[in-house]
C-alpha cells in the first residue's frame, strides 16, 4: 500500500488515541470532584483527553512526512515464541512446576532465533535449567514445587 | 565535622563484609550487563529487584547501585572493542575508542575510559555526599504544590533530554501516568481501569512494566535483525598509558567530570547528554580537533569520565526528593518501596546508616571496577564472544521466574508479555521507552501532590504560581519545554542525536 505518510506517526498516533480514549471514557464513570476535592476521575479524564490530542497531533504531522526508511521486517515467529513461552510460563508454573517449566520456556524461546536448531535449543534449555535451581532454588530459596501437581501420580 | 563523621558511619557500613560482598557482586553484574549488548541495567536491575527484598535495606540498595555505576564502565568496553555502545551513554565513546582499538590501541583507550571513570566517580560521589544533606534539608520545606512542579520539571525535562520527536517523548509521558492510576484510588478507594481483576487493585505491578517494555520489547527488536557482531579484538596487550597519553587525558577527564556532575543533577538521561557534551567540548578546545573521530584519545577520556560523574551525581534527585532522574533511578524508587521506606528528603535522617553506607560504597565500588575492568579485561573479552542466541533465553526464562518470585503472582508474568507486545510496537514506532516508565512511577506521586495542593489552596490553582519556589520550578519546566521546542536549538539537538547512530 502506498501512502505518501509516515507509516510510523500514523501507527503510534493511533494507538495513543485508542488508548487515551479508553482512559478518559472509562474514567468518565468515576466521580469527577471539584477543583477543590478532586474526585478519582479527574487526572484520568484530563491525561486521556490530552493523550488524544497528542496521538491525533502525531497523526496530523505523520502526513506531512513519510518515513525515510523502510521498517524492518517483523520478527514473526519471535513474537510468536517469545510472548509464547510467557503466557505459558505464567499458566503452567503452579501446575507443571519449576523444572519441566523452565526446560520447555528456555527450548521454545531458543528457537525464536533462527539462529539455533533443535540441538542447540536442548543445551541452552538444560544448562538454564541447572543455572536457575542454583540460583532461584538453592542460592534465592524460593518456594515453588520441582516437579509440580500436574504431573504426580 | 558533621561531614567526616557521616562519612566515617557510612564506611563503617560500606565495611560490613556482607556489604562489601554485595557491593562487589553489584559491580561484576554491572560490569557484565554492560559489557553485553542487548541487556542494560535496566532490565537487570528490574530483574533483581524481587531478590533483593530478602536482603537488609542498606546491602539491597549497594548492590542496585553498583549495577548502574558498574554499567557504564562495562559499557565502554564493548563500546572500545566492537563499536556497539553496550550501554547507551558509552555511544560516543565508540567513536573514537574503536578507532585506537583498530590502530592497535585498545589497550590505552580501555585504560583511560576506566581511570578517567574512577577519577570522575570519585570526585561526582564526593559531591553528592556534600550536596545532598543541604539539599534534602531545603527539600523539607517542600509541600506539595512545589514537588507537584517538581515533578512536572522532572517530566519536562526529561523530554526535552529525550532522542527523536517531542511529541512522541510527550505521549509516552501521558500514557505512563496513566498506567500508573490504574488501581485503588487513594483518597476514596474507588478501583480505577481494574476490569474487576483483584489483581490490579494494588496498580500495575512496577517490575512487571519495567521488564515488559525494557526487557521482552528489547528482544523482539534484536530478533528483528539477527546478524551476529564480529569482536575484532581477540586479545588486549599493553593497558599502560605513556607520558604522552597521560598529558592528554588530564584536562579532557577533569572538563568532563565537571561537566558530567552537573548534567547528571538533570532529570531524564542527564548522563547521556553529558557524554555528547563532553565530547564537543574537547573536540572545540583540541589543538588538533581534526584527530577526533580517527582514535583521540581525548575523545575517549572526556566523555567517559562525564558520564561515570553524572551516574554519581544522578543519585542526588533521588536521595534528597525522591524524584528519579531517569529509568534505573525509577527503579531505585521501587526498591526502597520494596524495603518499606518513603525515599525522600526524611530518608537521610531517619536512615542515616542506608544513605552514607550507600555513598560510601560508590568508592568502594568504583575501586573495584578499575581493579575489575583493567586487570581482568581478557575475561570481559571472552564475554563478548557470548552469542546473543544463548543470551536471550536466558533473559525471557529469568524475567519471568523473577518476577513471579515477587508475590507469587502468576498475573504479573501475564502483565509482562502485554507489556513486552506493547513496548514492542511503540519502540517500533519510534516513540522511546523510558519517558513510559518514568510516567509511570512519578504519576500517583504526581497526582497526590496535586490534589494535596488544590486542598490546601482550597481549589485555587493559582497556587502553584504564587508560591516562590513552586512558580520559580514552573518557569524552568516552561523554559525546558520552550528551549526543545524552539526551531534553532532543536536542530542543533537533533544533530547530536543523529551523530550517535
Amino acid at each position: 500500500m502506498a501512502i505518501n505518510a509516515s507509516r510510523n506517526d500514523l501507527a503510534s498516533g493511533g494507538i495513543f488515541v485508542a488508548l487515551g480514549a479508553y482512559f478518559a471514557l472509562e474514567a468518565l464513570r468515576y466521580e469527577f470532584g471539584t477543583p477543590l476535592r478532586m474526585g478519582p476521575g479527574f487526572m484520568p479524564v484530563v491525561l486521556g483527553s490530552v493523550l488524544v490530542a497528542l496521538g491525533i497531533a502525531i497523526v496530523l504531522k505523520g502526513f506531512r512526512k513519510p518515513d525515510e526508511e523502510a521498517p524492518p521486517p517483523v520478527p514473526w515467529r519471535g513474537i510468536a515464541l517469545v510472548l509464547g513461552t510467557v503466557v505459558f510460563f505464567a499458566a503452567t508454573i503452579r501446575g507443571l512446576g519449576f523444572v519441566p517449566v523452565v526446560a520447555i520456556s528456555a527450548f521454545v524461546t531458543a528457537l525464536a532465533s533462527r539462529n539455533n536448531n533443535w540441538l542447540s535449543a536442548v543445551i541452552i534449555a538444560v544448562g538454564l535449567c541447572v543455572l536457575c535451581l542454583v540460583v532461584f532454588v538453592v542460592g534465592l530459596g524460593l518456594l515453588v514445587p520441582l516437579v509440580g501437581p500436574w504431573l504426580r501420580f | 565535622m558533621d561531614l567526616i563523621a557521616s562519612l566515617g558511619l557510612g564506611f563503617s557500613v560500606a565495611f560490613d563484609p556482607v556489604n562489601i560482598l554485595y557491593c562487589f557482586l553489584g559491580v561484576l553484574l554491572g560490569t557484565l550487563v554492560g559489557v553485553l549488548p542487548g541487556i542494560g541495567p535496566t532490565a537487570t536491575i528490574a530483574m533483581l529487584l524481587p531478590i533483593t527484598f530478602t536482603l537488609p535495606a542498606e546491602t539491597a540498595l549497594i548492590m542496585l547501585a553498583g549495577i548502574y555505576y558498574g554499567a557504564q564502565y562495562g559499557g565502554s568496553t564493548t563500546a572500545i572493542l566492537i563499536n556497539l555502545p553496550g550501554e547507551s551513554s558509552a555511544a560516543v565513546t565508540a567513536i573514537d575508542g574503536y578507532q585506537m582499538a583498530r590502530n592497535g590501541r585498545a589497550g590505552p583507550a580501555l585504560a583511560a575510559a576506566a581511570l578517567g571513570s574512577f577519577f570522575a566517580g570519585s570526585v561526582a560521589t564526593f559531591l553528592l555526599a556534600a550536596f545532598a544533606p543541604p539539599l534534602a534539608r531545603a527539600a523539607l520545606n517542600f509541600g506539595a504544590p512545589e514537588y507537584f512542579s517538581l515533578i512536572v520539571l522532572g517530566l519536562l525535562v526529561s523530554i526535552a533530554l529525550a532522542h527523536g520527536s517531542i511529541l512522541k517523548a510527550l505521549a509516552m509521558i501521558v500514557l505512563g501516568l496513566l498506567l500508573g492510576m490504574v488501581g485503588q484510588d487513594i483518597y476514596t478507594g474507588t478501583p480505577r481501569f481494574t476490569f474487576g481483576v483483584r489483581e490490579l487493585f494494588g496498580g500495575l505491578n512496577f517490575v512487571a512494566v519495567a521488564v515488559g517494555v525494557f526487557g521482552i520489547a528489547e528482544i523482539l527488536r534484536n530478533l528483528e535483525d539477527e546478524t551476529e557482531r564480529e569482536v575484532g579484538v581477540k586479545r588486549v596487550t599493553n593497558l599502560w598509558l605513556t607520558r604522552e597519553d597521560f598529558r592528554r587525558i588530564v584536562g579532557p577527564v577533569l572538563r568532563g567530570t565537571g561537566l558530567g556532575s552537573i548534567l547528571g543533577v538533570l532529570p531524564g538521561g542527564g548522563h547521556i547528554l553529558s557524554s555528547f557534551a563532553s565530547y564537543s567540548t574537547e573536540k572545540r578546545v583540541s589543538k588538533n580537533p581534526r584527530e577526533f573521530g580517527k582514535g583521540a584519545i581525548e575523545g575517549v577520556a572526556g566523555p567517559e569520565s562525564a558520564n561515570n560523574a553524572a551516574a554519581q551525581t544522578s543519585f542526588i534527585p533521588l536521595l534528597t526528593l525522591g524524584i528519579p532522574a531517569h529509568p534505573v533511578m525509577a527503579l531505585m524508587v521501587g526498591a526502597f518501596i520494596l524495603q518499606g521506606i518513603t525515599p525522600g528528603p526524611n530518608v537521610i535522617n531517619e536512615q542515616p546508616a542506608l544513605f552514607w553506607g550507600v555513598i560510601a560504597s560508590m568508592w568502594i565500588g568504583n575501586l573495584m571496577l578499575v581493579i575489575l575492568n583493567l586487570p581482568l579485561i581478557g575475561l570481559w573479552v571472552k564475554m563478548l564472544t557470548i552469542p546473543y542466541r544463548v543470551l536471550f533465553p536466558a533473559i525471557v526464562v529469568f524475567a519471568c521466574i523473577g518476577t513471579f518470585s515477587i508475590n507469587q503472582n502468576i498475573f504479573d508474568i501475564y502483565a509482562i508479555a502485554f507489556f513486552g507486545i506493547v513496548g514492542y510496537l511503540l519502540i517500533r514506532f519510534g516513540c522511546e521507552p523510558a519517558p513510559l516508565l518514568l510516567g509511570f512511577v512519578l504519576g500517583p506521586l504526581l497526582e497526590e501532590h496535586l490534589r494535596r495542593a488544590m486542598i490546601i489552596s482550597r481549589g485555587d490553582p493559582t497556587i502553584f504560581v504564587t508560591r516562590p519556589i513552586s512558580a520559580t520550578l514552573l518557569a524552568l519546566a516552561l523554559a525546558a519545554i520552550l528551549i526543545a521546542v524552539l526551531p534553532n536549538i532543536r536542530r542543533k539537538r537533533e544533530e547530536v542525536f543523529v551523530e550517535e547512530g
